[in-house]
């Protein structure tokens, strides 16, 4: 078979620069395992950040980062796109059809600019805002849950389908924190009577063996969250705008006061 | 990959995501009926029912299919349509284009924007963070007349409203950050923008867009002010 340009740099060597508690990391992980693709990966010190990640990410300075025949891609949705659009003919993470497409991408987003920094309010907070963050993590969990039920995903064992796609992997390597704030905060997120389908879902996107390969064991999770808590609640006292800006804009440019570490990953979803 | 179900866009004057829906449109050549929103009334029936999610425009309407978000939709256009390709066909070019895109989206637009509406001190720190971040966009269109090449393509589309919206923007509030001798990459890109044949029929009438902008004037800064209270 000729060397097309496609399949000479589907040859090219892969890099990924992650972080073992970042659930953006994972996302990428999870995709390369899925896709049966090789790579080398990195562990970054979110504190004390490598050079060569600056360099591949000048413009965010985080990780994930997958740099590919010397290229560097970051930003875990895009990076998942490219991974289905350099290897178009192996295991595809979105579907084929236009419209499920634009589905699974407006649901991406909903999962990283409503639901994920919703999570992260709970996680950041007390009291009586902790309770109005709980009743809008609800509220999106529940739009989810519809979706499910009678909407785009109906009748579905996964948002992929009979098999897990891109959806899958955005909500899933997420989906775990909420257990891990269950236990933390004490405050209950996901309501099996509440969100059956969700939570079926959950369970049968954990259960899957290249997932448990992907995601940290739990006691790891429990013990980083507990104190990431710690910190942020006593941010809190200090000032508690600075605190819930920090949790609730993971994406963003940490807030003065929170360590690196803690607002790269700390309550990313 | 059918165009023949009729295509319609809920929109509404004056709205920059609206218009990059429609810009998707018409640089793939799809012909679509625009049903416009009327911001004084309530939201229409049609719209709450087509996006109950965010209730928000643009929506698009394809035969039984509903897209919203307007990148989101851009895309949609691009794959489900037959006509010139908006994204690049190399796949690293299209992450490139698919990262500026949110760049734009989720970082420069709000610093950007805010240091032409912010009074007062606080717009220094905004001029300064929109200032570095739009030198960062500028770059990327690396010599070309649009960030698609010759002709605009999808980051064009996401970066619209550093066009037609910020020289509204400019007059209304008497603030110019980018300035044509700083930036003139940039300032060309928006008048070829704004001029592009493809484009014509969603570029709005700049008149109509300054009249809607100066009407609401006070309301967009009292907004602002809510926001750096938060």
């Amino acid at each position: 078979m000729e060397k097309t340009p496609e399949n000479a740099s589907q040859a090219a060597p892969l890099k990924l620069f992650g972080s073992w508690a970042s659930s953006y990391t994972h996302r990428v992980q999870l995709a390369l395992r899925l896709k049966g693709l090789e790579f080398e990966y990195a562990e970054e010190d979110l504190g004390s950040k490598s050079n060569e990640l600056l360099r591949h990410n000048p413009v965010y300075k985080k990780v994930p980062v997958l740099v590919h025949g010397g290229r560097a891609l970051p930003e875990s949705v895009i990076i998942l796109q490219y991974l289905d659009d350099a290897w178009p003919e192996t295991r595809p993470l979105l579907p084929a059809d236009a419209f499920d497409r634009a589905l699974a991408r407006f649901w991406c987003h909903f999962a990283d600019d409503k639901l994920g920094p919703a999570v992260g309010a709970v996680f950041a907070s007390m009291g009586e805002d902790q309770e109005a963050a709980v009743r809008q993590v609800h509220e999106n969990l529940a739009l989810i849950e519809a979706e499910l039920r009678d909407g785009a995903f109906k009748g579905r064992r996964f948002f992929g389908g009979d098999e897990v796609g891109l959806l899958d992997v955005v909500l899933g390597c997420g989906s775990y924190w909420l257990a891990v704030f269950e236990e933390v905060t004490g405050v209950r997120l996901v309501d099996a009577d509440a969100f059956p389908l969700f939570h079926a879902w959950l369970r049968d996107f954990e259960a899957l063996d290249e997932v448990r390969e992907t995601i940290p064991a739990v006691d790891r999770l429990l013990e980083y969250a507990r104190g990431v808590r710690h910190m942020l609640l006593g941010l809190a006292g200090a000032g508690a705008a600075a605190a819930s800006a920090a949790a609730a804009a993971p994406a963003e440019a940490p807030a003065a006061p929170a360590p690196a570490p803690a607002a790269d990953i700390a309550v990313d979803i | 990959m059918s165009s023949s179900p009729a295509v319609k866009l809920i929109a509404f004057f004056g709205s920059p995501y609206a218009h990059r829906a429609e810009a998707a449109l018409c640089l793939k050549g799809v012909p679509y009926e625009l049903l416009l929103e009327d911001l004084l009334r309530t939201k229409s029936d049609l719209l709450l029912q087509h996006n109950p999610v965010h209730k928000k425009v643009p929506v698009l309407l394809h035969g039984d299919r509903t897209v919203c978000e307007s990148l989101v939709i851009a895309e949609y256009v691009d794959e489900a349509f037959d006509g010139p390709p908006l994204l690049p066909t190399d796949p690293y070019d299209r992450a490139v284009a698919r990262f500026w895109a949110d760049f734009i989206e989720n970082k420069l637009t709000k610093p950007f924007f805010m240091a032409h509406w912010v009074e007062g001190e606080a717009r220094e720190g905004f001029e300064k963070e929109g200032l570095e971040l739009l030198a960062l966009l500028e770059a990327q269109l690396k010599g070309n007349k649009f960030f698609g090449g010759d002709r605009p393509g999808y980051l064009d589309i996401a970066a619209s409203m550093l066009g037609p919206w910020r020289s509204v923007v400019e007059e209304v509030t008497g603030v110019t950050v980018a300035k044509e001798e700083e930036h003139p990459s940039l300032c060309q890109w928006a008048r070829d923008y704004s001029s592009n044949e493809a484009l014509r029929p969603c570029i709005p009438d700049r008149d109509r867009l300054l009249a809607y902008f100066t009407k609401n004037k006070e309301m967009y800064r009292a907004g602002v002010r809510a926001m750096l209270q938060q």
